[in-house]
């Protein structure tokens, strides 16, 4: 039996993720952060923060950082602070480090979440 | 042939010590012995700060803290005077009966207070206000008195109206002319003056000339010229002036200004006699005496160049003057009266507000040449070098006294301005501090001196520092984060003002932006602070760092510890037993903290509301072990069992630990109590420390543990428990107010403009009139107070957010696994990559 790692599973209402905040998610087998940011958008990363080696950053503050210019969406880990791009996964402080995401959708109200993208 | 040469100074006071000290700098004392005669017990101290002694006492006023200079060539004989000189012999006679030559000879004897004689000014409880031991024995005169007059509203009959006030006597003023403080400030500032002094309690008396002192032997009021009334009052401190001490000078025939003072040339050097200088208040370059200590350190500099062969000279000083009245911003500089020829003024008056500001301007409206400050100085930094310099004006220079631009005017100074008036520093020289390795404002004053005198400079001093690191592209931006444009107290007093009570109004309203992992957090603080309520209400949850999202401390494998509160450390057997059992039942790791309390750690998110019902259960709340918010009073056993103890410190601590629980702060806030002197709590390293004595409690302010050690500072002795909790409400509230993130009492007080002695002067002496509504905040906190834990428990909509996952809320996160050390729990390394759960266990399985 090959284990289905990357089709889509309902996870919650998109309504009990309040906005600007994040809720762990167990997905195929792992803990997936879901995020919820002020313009109604969702993203995905893996719950896991490279830096302390735990299982924390949907507990993190959600905000906005500017880059280049632009407001990018991120989450502080709750541990030691490092910034992740919700979009990209990238650490916003350390250029080397970055964590999955996740595909994810919204569909009827109900959030969906499915595999690992492509690292880009 | 001893070819070394005797130099005699006579008078140790802040003009002799300078120029010693400036001997020794500049390397005179290679050619020259110095014998320095000081007729005062003590060696030189800082008189301009005198009125500080009250509260400083005499050591720290001291410029010579060792007593003797690390130069072995300088000698410094105290308690004795110099009663003759002899200038044909060259030598002087001192009050032993020693004789002394010199090659050459410094006159600093000062000034002396002038007492016009008045009939009855023999009597006792009769002072002046110039050296220690003339504050001594109004101290001590006070302690018998209910009221006392000072007899001259000038600067100084001010300062010392400020001190009978201080020593709790109903104080009068009594003055000539019309106004007070009428050298320096015109009609209209004083009117404004006249107000704020009547605010603080002094009661004023204009155009009063004093006829005599009342009493049989011992001071008991004053009888006026022309007028029937009489004032009682119980001692009397005449500040009608000085009067240079030139008493050996004229006795040897030395020449000497038409006022007084001994007349000397631009280098400082007698008119009449070539070996003999005089600097400082005795002396009267040109046929002027100057009553300011800057003019005296500039005199000092020249005659050390002088003797050195150099060609520098005295040519005229800057007289600009601020009041040091705490809580009264009076400031006079320049051309105050507008006396130049067509000058214009331009005026502000504010009368509701207190504030008069007029600027004297040049008639092309290019310079400025003076002004008055009253109720409200704080431009005086800017304004003061301006005139010096002769930088032009903007073109808007109302705009320098308008409310609003108060400082934040961008006015380039050049490099030669003088900024420091007192030591002579100029915009230059701080900025080559600064070049030369200076990383703060409190350094370049270390290194220059500036700022070091009167303090008047300070803020300016600051600037230029900030100035030259923004320059430099150094980050001294003072904004919170890239959200909010202001500090954490510009940002407390705009939601306080505006009454927001959410964060997005806040960041529409006064930010941009989303907010971030910084705001967020500060703006929660400071709404707890204000509204009181929940940590998890209503929209402020995302706005928490996890530990407070999650009423716990994260610990580095994703649990969160427990620490229920256990006020002053005191603890019952029940309690210990209850506390034993939850953390066996759920297999926690259980510790004594360095907080007198008991930790329990390893909880998983998803245990933590089943722990807590059980220990509110017990009788137990949150010990905010995770808030920036008050954590312990930490208490000694006291009276209550030990056999030193002189209060009950357990009740106090707990007290106090009740009444400022949950209260958030710029970062967290620890007390302690000791029940008497031994300090067996520790109170010096808390924030706010108390120590009992035999009348009731010493409280001490600033202290911590951690990186930086501070040793709690007194601020207040012998309070009962009633004024401790008013000081400590208002302190409190004042630090929560003002201090910036993250910045814990000490680094908070460090900061403070003024220091403790301003804190004290708002918190115990009310001086801003703060002091109710400090009060009244701290009393919100109080009666808004609930336990967060229970709370928590009974509203499903907080517990939704305490599970593992959402879709699966009991089970464990597979990431968080444990090993045994010391026979306890401990968090394993943390996995090196995110773990796999087995595809077959069960999704959304019951919670615990
Ligand atoms: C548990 C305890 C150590 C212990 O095993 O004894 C402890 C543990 C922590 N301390 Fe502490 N401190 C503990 C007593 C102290 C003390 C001693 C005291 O309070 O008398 C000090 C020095 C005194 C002081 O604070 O001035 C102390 C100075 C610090 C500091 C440095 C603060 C500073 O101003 O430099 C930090 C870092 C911070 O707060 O930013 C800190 C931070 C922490 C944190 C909260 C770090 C964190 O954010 O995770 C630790 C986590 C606690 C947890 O997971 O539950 N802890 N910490 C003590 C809990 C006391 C309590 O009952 O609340
Ligand atoms: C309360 C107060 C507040 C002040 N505030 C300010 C201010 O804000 N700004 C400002 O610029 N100035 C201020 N001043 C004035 C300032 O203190 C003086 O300008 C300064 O102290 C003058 O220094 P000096 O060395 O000339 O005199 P002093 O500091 O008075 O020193 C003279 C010393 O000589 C001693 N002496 C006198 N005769 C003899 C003798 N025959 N033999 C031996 N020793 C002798 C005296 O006992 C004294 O110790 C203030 C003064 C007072 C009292
Ligand atoms: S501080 Fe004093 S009262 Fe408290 S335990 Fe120590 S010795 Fe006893
Ligand atoms: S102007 Fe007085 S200390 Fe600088």
């Amino acid at each position: 039996m090959t284990k289905d790692t990357t089709s889509l599973v309902p996870v919650c209402p998109l309504e009990e993720i309040t906005r600007e905040s994040g809720v762990t998610a167990l997905v195929h087998g792992k803990a997936v952060a879901i995020f919820r940011t002020h313009s109604g958008d969702v993203y995905a990363l893996s719950n896991y923060d490279p830096f302390s080696h735990a299982s924390v950053l949907a507990r993190g503050i959600v905000g906005t950082r500017t880059v280049a210019g632009e407001p990018v969406d991120f989450v502080a880990s709750p541990m030691h602070k490092q910034a992740f791009d919700l979009h990209t996964g990238r650490c916003l402080d350390d250029g080397t480090v970055s964590v999955p995401t996740y595909e994810i959708v919204v569909t009827d109200g109900m959030v969906l979440v499915g595999g690992p993208k492509e690292a880009r | 042939m001893n070819t070394r040469k005797t130099l005699v100074v006579v008078g140790h006071g802040m003009v002799g010590h300078r120029f010693v000290q400036a001997a020794i700098e500049r390397g005179l004392t290679e050619t020259h012995d110095i014998v320095v005669i000081g007729e005062e017990s003590r060696p030189a101290y800082d008189r301009v700060a005198l009125t500080s002694w009250f509260d400083k006492g005499s050591e720290a006023l001291s410029l010579l803290p060792e007593g003797e200079y690390d130069d072995p060539r300088v000698r410094l004989i105290l308690g004795t005077s110099v009663d003759l000189m002899d200038p044909a012999t060259q030598t002087v006679t001192l009050s032993d009966g020693a004789v002394l030559a010199y090659d050459e000879l410094v006159l600093a004897t000062g000034a002396a207070p002038f007492v016009p004689p008045v009939p009855g000014v023999e009597k006792d409880n009769v002072f002046v206000y110039r050296t220690i031991e003339d504050l001594e024995a109004i101290t001590a005169a006070a302690q018998n008195a209910s009221s006392g007059a000072v007899i001259g509203g000038g600067l100084l009959g001010l300062e010392a109206a400020n001190a009978l006030r201080g020593l709790g006597l109903q104080t009068h003023v009594i003055e000539m002319n019309p106004r007070m403080m009428s050298v320096q400030v015109d009609e209209a500032g004083g009117k404004v003056l006249g107000r704020h002094l009547t605010d603080l309690g002094i009661t004023l008396h204009t155009s009063k000339a004093t006829a005599a002192i009342t009493g049989e032997g011992t001071c008991t009021g004053l009888a006026f010229r022309d007028e029937d009334e009489t004032l009682d009052v119980d001692l009397v401190v005449f500040s009608a002036g000085i009067r240079p001490r030139d008493a050996i000078a004229r006795a040897a025939g030395l020449d000497l200004a038409e006022r007084g003072g001994v007349l000397v040339d631009e280098q400082c050097r007698s008119t009449s006699h070539e070996h003999v200088w005089a600097i400082g208040e005795c002396a009267a370059p040109g046929g002027t005496m100057y009553g300011l200590v800057a003019p005296g350190y500039t005199m000092a500099e020249v005659v050390v160049d002088a003797l050195l062969g150099g060609g520098g000279a005295f040519t005229g000083a800057d007289m600009s003057t601020k009041l040091k009245l705490m809580g009264v911003d009076v400031a006079s500089f320049g051309d105050a009266f507008g006396a130049t020829p067509d000058c214009l003024e331009l005026v502000f008056n504010d009368a509701v507000a207190g504030i008069y500001k007029k600027l004297v301007i040049s008639e092309d409206g290019k310079r400025l040449l003076g002004g008055i400050l009253v109720g409200d100085a704080s431009a005086y930094g800017i304004l003061r070098p301006m005139v010096s310099s002769g930088i032009p004006l903007p073109a808007n220079p109302e705009e320098l006294i308008l409310p609003a631009s108060s400082g934040s005017m961008d006015l380039t100074l050049p490099a030669e301005a003088q900024v420091c008036s007192c030591n002579n520093v100029t915009k230059g020289d701080i900025e080559a501090a600064v070049e030369g390795g200076c990383e703060s404002a409190a350094e370049v004053t270390a290194q220059t001196k500036a700022g070091a005198t009167c303090g008047s400079c300070k803020t300016q001093v600051k600037k230029i520092v900030e100035d030259y690191f923004a320059a430099q592209g150094k980050v001294v931006d003072k904004s919170l984060c890239e959200h909010f444009p202001l500090t954490r107290a510009e940002l407390f007093d705009v939601v306080l003002v505006h009454g927001y009570k959410s964060f997005d109004d806040i960041i529409a309203a006064h930010g941009t932006g989303r907010g971030c992992d910084i705001c967020k957090p500060t703006v929660a603080s400071i709404l707890a602070s204000q509204l009181g309520g929940h940590v998890l209400a209503e929209g402020r949850q995302t706005l928490q760092d996890t530990n407070d999202a999650y009423l716990g401390n994260l610990q580095k494998n994703g649990t969160y510890s427990v620490v229920p509160r256990i006020p002053g450390g005191e603890i019952t057997p029940a309690g210990l037993i209850a506390i034993g059992q939850v953390a066996e039942e759920f297999g926690l790791y259980t510790k004594i903290t360095g907080g007198q309390r008991i930790d329990l750690f390893g909880a998983r998110v998803e245990q933590l509301p089943a722990i807590w019902g059980k220990l509110v259960e017990a009788g137990f709340e949150s010990g905010h072990a995770y808030g920036k918010s008050l954590r312990t009073v930490k208490s000694c056993v006291g009276s209550t069992w030990c056999r030193y103890g002189v209060q009950d410190s357990v009740g106090l601590a707990i007290e106090l630990e009740l009444r400022y629980r949950g209260l958030r702060s710029p970062h967290k806030l620890k007390g302690g109590v000791s029940g008497c002197a031994r300090e067996c709590a520790e109170a010096r390293g808390k924030d706010f420390g108390i120590i009992a004595t035999e009348k009731g409690w010493n409280l001490y302010v600033g202290g911590n543990g951690g990186a930086v050690p501070a040793h709690a500072q007194l601020l207040a002795g012998d309070l009962t428990t009633e004024e401790l909790i008013r000081y400590l409400d208002r302190f409190l509230m004042y630090y929560i107010r003002t201090a910036d993130r993250l910045q814990r009492t000490s680094t908070w007080l460090a900061s403070v403009d003024g220091g403790l002695d301003r804190v004290r002067a708002v918190v115990v002496d009310d001086v801003l009139g703060l002091g109710a509504e400090l009060e009244r905040a701290m009393a919100v906190h109080i009666d808004s107070y609930a336990d967060e834990w229970s709370e928590t428990l009974n509203d499903p909509e907080k517990l939704r957010r305490f599970v593992s996952f959402v879709n699966a809320p009991g089970v464990p996160d597979p990431a968080i696994s444990f090993g045994t050390t010391r026979g306890q729990i401990v968090p394993d390394a943390g996995p090196d990559e995110p773990v796999l759960l087995g595809a077959s266990i069960p999704v959304g399985g019951a919670r615990r």
